[in-house]
């Protein structure tokens, strides 16, 4: 409000008063609530709760109804992943949650994405706000409530929540919620993830929260409305009624709770939950020391095009406040949908801590609720109302492995440790999104379950495990890819074997990711897309002296029919990416490589399509590798011998892999004396190194350097201050060839006598 | 006291240094960036991250852009210990990566006592690490 006071005197209280009432009374459009999309911490205590809490209930009956309501949660958990139609719902990329009346996440099941419940706080505190006393809605027993645009609090327009309030005797008790990736939404490409979406409108369906649910009966009308807006129309039935049913299981648990205990153990559960999670997240924090930790993650595509995207970190613990400083990261892209909310970024440090720094708390949105977090306004991280941000998980998991790489740092030295210290994991979702019409003649819009697949990074006394998880939901899994090839018109002729010398190296290296090459078969009418950054650069960083992850290309081949192939020549196939691409057995086929941000790409039949899962990140300093790890790694073709040999200086004999441990000792204590007669000192290393500004060469995005004030925004030239928003618009890629093209002609003397 | 901060590095309350854990070399102080005192070598990615397919033939490789991004390998002067690495833009000043608050450091393990000196993972000893 103080904004708009421009000139003259302030407004008195009593004016502001009349002011406030004149916008309420006259809003014309329920937009995204700033107060609510900003704000991750706990609501204030409500006088039910207030009355509840002073109950003095017993700890261990607290502790009873707790775990027997997470147990509902988990039943409706599995109900949505043994039942759901989604690909994604099958392999556990999906979620229930019990939520206070206000609308905090107190309980969230076991398995699935926790960073998808943590954001639903926002639309549920939405529906409170706006809903409940709205004559044209209202709340009431028996309705659901149906969301997925991400600008009222969701990771992305692909997951759906169906929600429904919980009364006791016609008081609102809390809410239940299941949210699913779903998939296809409508969007400008199929699957749900729209890497060509230059707007918001690109997006596909953009439900804010509304009443879909009446009398625990999903609408008719308003469900048809939904299936005539996307590309699978079954699926969001089916979805929706799954979804439904197992908030309907949670709620008859909740309501056995209620019948037992009555409302008020519960409500005093579910708050006391929280605010014991809030109060130890606290007490552990003030166990760390107390510092500031910095590390940069960059992204180095938009999934248009190859660009360096910088997001920044500055970790700082005092005390027992926590703080992500995430300033200095790169603008937000007026048309590129790479984009993340804020809540996005939260969600998935709540990811961070709960999955991989203290998994023994109780899930739920108050662990992350202490936690400060510090962006600039209109910034990748952070992005605006009219920013596409269909793949905000580009910049949400690059934002995770800053927070994962920073807190390592500040664990090793504490004394208490909930998990082992853990080099980054993968974060990208090398996977296909796939869409078109099937062999059965069903349009359809998915994905490959192999996304699930990031390798883990490694941990202070082991390595990491390949093709383990993924970051967002550590207990998915990966699917069985014959079941999937029931359903849609291409087979994945390679599948689940190691990339050999895609490594991540360290004491202890990074768990490896895996090949997946797929062509279609059954269908004219069939593409593929893929949507992951890390072509260039490695998306992550390693940790004390261990290595990250290499980079992860897509490669095609075209002009063949590799069914054709298997038929009548099918000694020429090979089984992977290197042979493929390097002795190209496929007479006439073209062969090229790509960054991993393909647009929606219709294929032929027998054509390659062949990307790779990625490592996690290494720890340690690789000449301490114990040689016989190095080569049991060389045994299980993790790595060729002559990489093995060359990095981790181990000498064997190349015929039988017998180490030879004294010569290895001699060649790791010559490559320790090498590195310091290689090194310089740091001082006079930074005199060349350092330069004031990003390279004329790389388009580059995000401060540099600690100027965090200053935000380049693709060239040396061109930059905005961090708290001044401005539009940031990339070029058309077609239009960018087009011009070097033009430029090559006029090179070349071609006469540029077009009309114009 | 000295409390082990990473798997290499250490800072000794009472001298107020970041010392090697590998062969006790006394690296910097402790309320500065440990990185000042080490050696650092600008290492062209594709020595560790080798090109899968041909670099001659395709512009995507499994490799690191050698023009985009390189490795700073940060190692201890006495030792050659690897104690960091710093994926960086070329040109971009590397990052001072833990800065320390000394004096409530010393202050949380004076309350804290040795007792509470973590369990840090393996010991690191200089030469061979293999367990034969």
């Amino acid at each position: 409000m103080k904004d708009l006071n421009t000139t003259g005197p302030a407004p008195s209280a009593e004016d502001m008063k009349l002011i406030k009432q004149f916008l309420e009374d006259t809003t014309l459009f329920l937009g995204p609530d700033p107060e609510i999309m900003q704000n991750h911490d706990l609501m204030e205590r409500s006088p039910d709760e207030e009355l509840a809490i002073g109950q003095n209930f017993d700890h261990h009956m607290i502790a009873r109804i707790r775990d027997r309501l997470q147990s509902g949660c988990d039943e409706g958990y599995e109900m949505v992943e043994q039942m759901g139609a989604a690909p994604g719902a099958k392999w556990g990329d999906v979620i229930t949650g019990i939520y206070t009346a206000s609308g905090d996440l107190a309980l969230a099941s076991a398995g699935g994405v926790l960073l998808f419940s943590s954001v639903v706080h926002h639309p549920i505190k939405f529906i409170v706000k706006n809903w409940i006393n709205e004559p044209t809605v209202g709340v009431r027993e028996g309705d659901g409530f149906i969301h997925n645009d991400s600008r009222y609090g969701n990771v992305h327009n692909t997951d759906q929540s169906m929600i429904l309030p919980i009364f006791h005797e016609g008081r609102l008790v809390c809410w239940v919620a299941s949210t699913v990736h779903e998939g296809e939404n409508g969007a400008i490409e199929p699957g749900g993830m729209p890497s060509m979406a230059e707007s918001p409108s690109d997006e596909g369906l953009k439900m804010s929260p509304f009443k879909v649910v009446e009398n625990y009966q999903i609408k008719r009308d308003l469900l048809t409305f939904l299936q005539n807006s996307v590309r699978e129309p079954k699926l969001q039935l089916e979805d929706m009624k799954v979804k439904l049913f197992a908030c309907l299981r949670i709620k008859q648990r909740i309501e056995e709770t209620l019948n037992t205990e009555g409302p008020e153990a519960l409500v005093a559960m579910l708050r006391l939950t929280m605010e014991d999670v809030r109060t130890e997240v606290k007490r552990r924090v003030s166990e760390w020391p107390d510092m500031s930790v910095q590390t940069y993650i960059i992204q180095d595509s938009t999934l248009r095009e190859n660009c360096v995207v910088k997001v920044n970190c500055k970790l700082t613990k005092k005390g027992d406040r926590l703080i992500f400083d995430f300033r200095g990261s790169s603008p937000e892209f007026t048309n590129r949908a790479t984009n993340t909310i804020l809540g996005g970024l939260k969600g998935m440090l709540s990811q961070l801590f709960l999955c991989y720094i203290w998994p023994d708390l109780p899930r739920g949105q108050a662990a992350m609720a202490p936690i400060e977090v510090i962006t600039d306004p209109h910034s990748i991280l952070n992005c605006s109302y009219d920013a596409p941000n269909s793949q905000s998980l580009m910049s949400i998991f690059t934002g995770f492995t800053a927070g994962q790489h920073a807190v390592a740092k500040f664990l090793y030295s504490c004394p208490e440790k909930y998990t082992k210290v853990h080099a980054p994991a993968f974060n990208m979702i090398n996977t296909f999104i796939w869409g078109g019409v099937s062999q059965h003649g069903e349009t359809l819009g998915n994905l490959c379950a192999d996304l699930n697949g990031m390798g883990a990074g490694a941990t202070a006394n082991r390595d990491g495990e390949h093709a383990l998880a993924p970051i967002f939901a550590t207990m998915a899994d990966i699917g069985e890819q014959e079941v999937n090839e029931e359903d849609v018109p291409f087979l994945q002729l390679v599948s689940k074997k190691m990339t050999r010398d895609a490594i991540a190296p360290g004491k202890y290296r990074g768990g490896q990711g895996y090949t997946m090459m797929v062509a279609t078969k059954d269908s004219e009418q069939w593409g593929f897309m893929t949507t992951a950054q890390g072509a260039k650069i490695p998306p992550i960083q390693g940790l004390f002296g261990g290595y990250a992850c290499g980079t992860y290309p897509l490669s095609k081949v075209k002009d063949v029919d590799v069914y054709d192939i298997l038929l009548n020549e099918p000694e020429k196939f090979r089984h992977s990416i290197e042979e493929i691409m390097n002795e190209q057995p496929f007479d006439g086929a073209k062969y090229t490589t790509h960054h991993m941000g393909m647009g929606f790409e219709i294929s032929k039949r027998g054509e390659l399509f062949m990307i790779s899962q990625g490592a996690g990140a290494g720890y340690g300093d690789l000449l301490e590798r114990d040689p016989v790890n190095v080569v049991k790694d060389i045994e299980e073709g993790l790595m060729s011998p002559e990489v093995a040999a060359r990095l981790y200086k181990v000498v064997f004999d190349p015929a039988t892999l017998a180490i030879d441990f004294e010569a290895t000792e001699q060649a790791r204590a010559e490559e320790r004396q090498a590195r310091i007669d290689r090194s310089v000192p740091y001082a006079e290393f930074v005199k060349d190194w350092n330069q004031p500004k990003p390279p004329a060469h790389l388009p580059y995005f995000g401060c540099w350097g600690d100027e965090i004030d200053t935000l380049y925004m693709g060239s040396p030239d061109v930059t905005r201050r961090g708290d001044e928003p401005r539009p940031n618009y990339m070029t058309h890629p077609k239009d960018v060839r087009i011009a070097e093209l033009e430029a090559r002609l006029a090179a070349a003397g071609v006469p540029g006598d077009e009309k114009q | 006291m000295k409390i082990p901060m990473t798997e290499y590095l250490r800072i000794d309350l009472e001298s107020e240094k970041w010392e090697c854990r590998v062969c006790d070399h006394v690296i910097a102080p402790a309320e500065g960036n440990y990185k000042e005192g080490l050696l650092v070598h600008n290492r062209n990615p594709r020595e560790i991250h080798p090109p899968v397919i041909d670099p001659d033939k395709y512009r995507y490789t499994f490799s690191p852009d050698p023009e985009w991004v390189r490795i700073l390998e940060f190692c201890c002067p006495s030792c050659g210990t690897q104690v960091e690495t710093e994926y960086a833009i070329p040109g971009h000043p590397p990052v001072w990566d833990m800065q320390v608050d000394v004096a409530a450091l010393k202050a949380q393990w004076a309350a804290r006592g040795t007792a509470m000196l973590p369990d840090a993972g393996p010991v690191v000893v200089p030469g061979r690490a293999h367990g034969h």
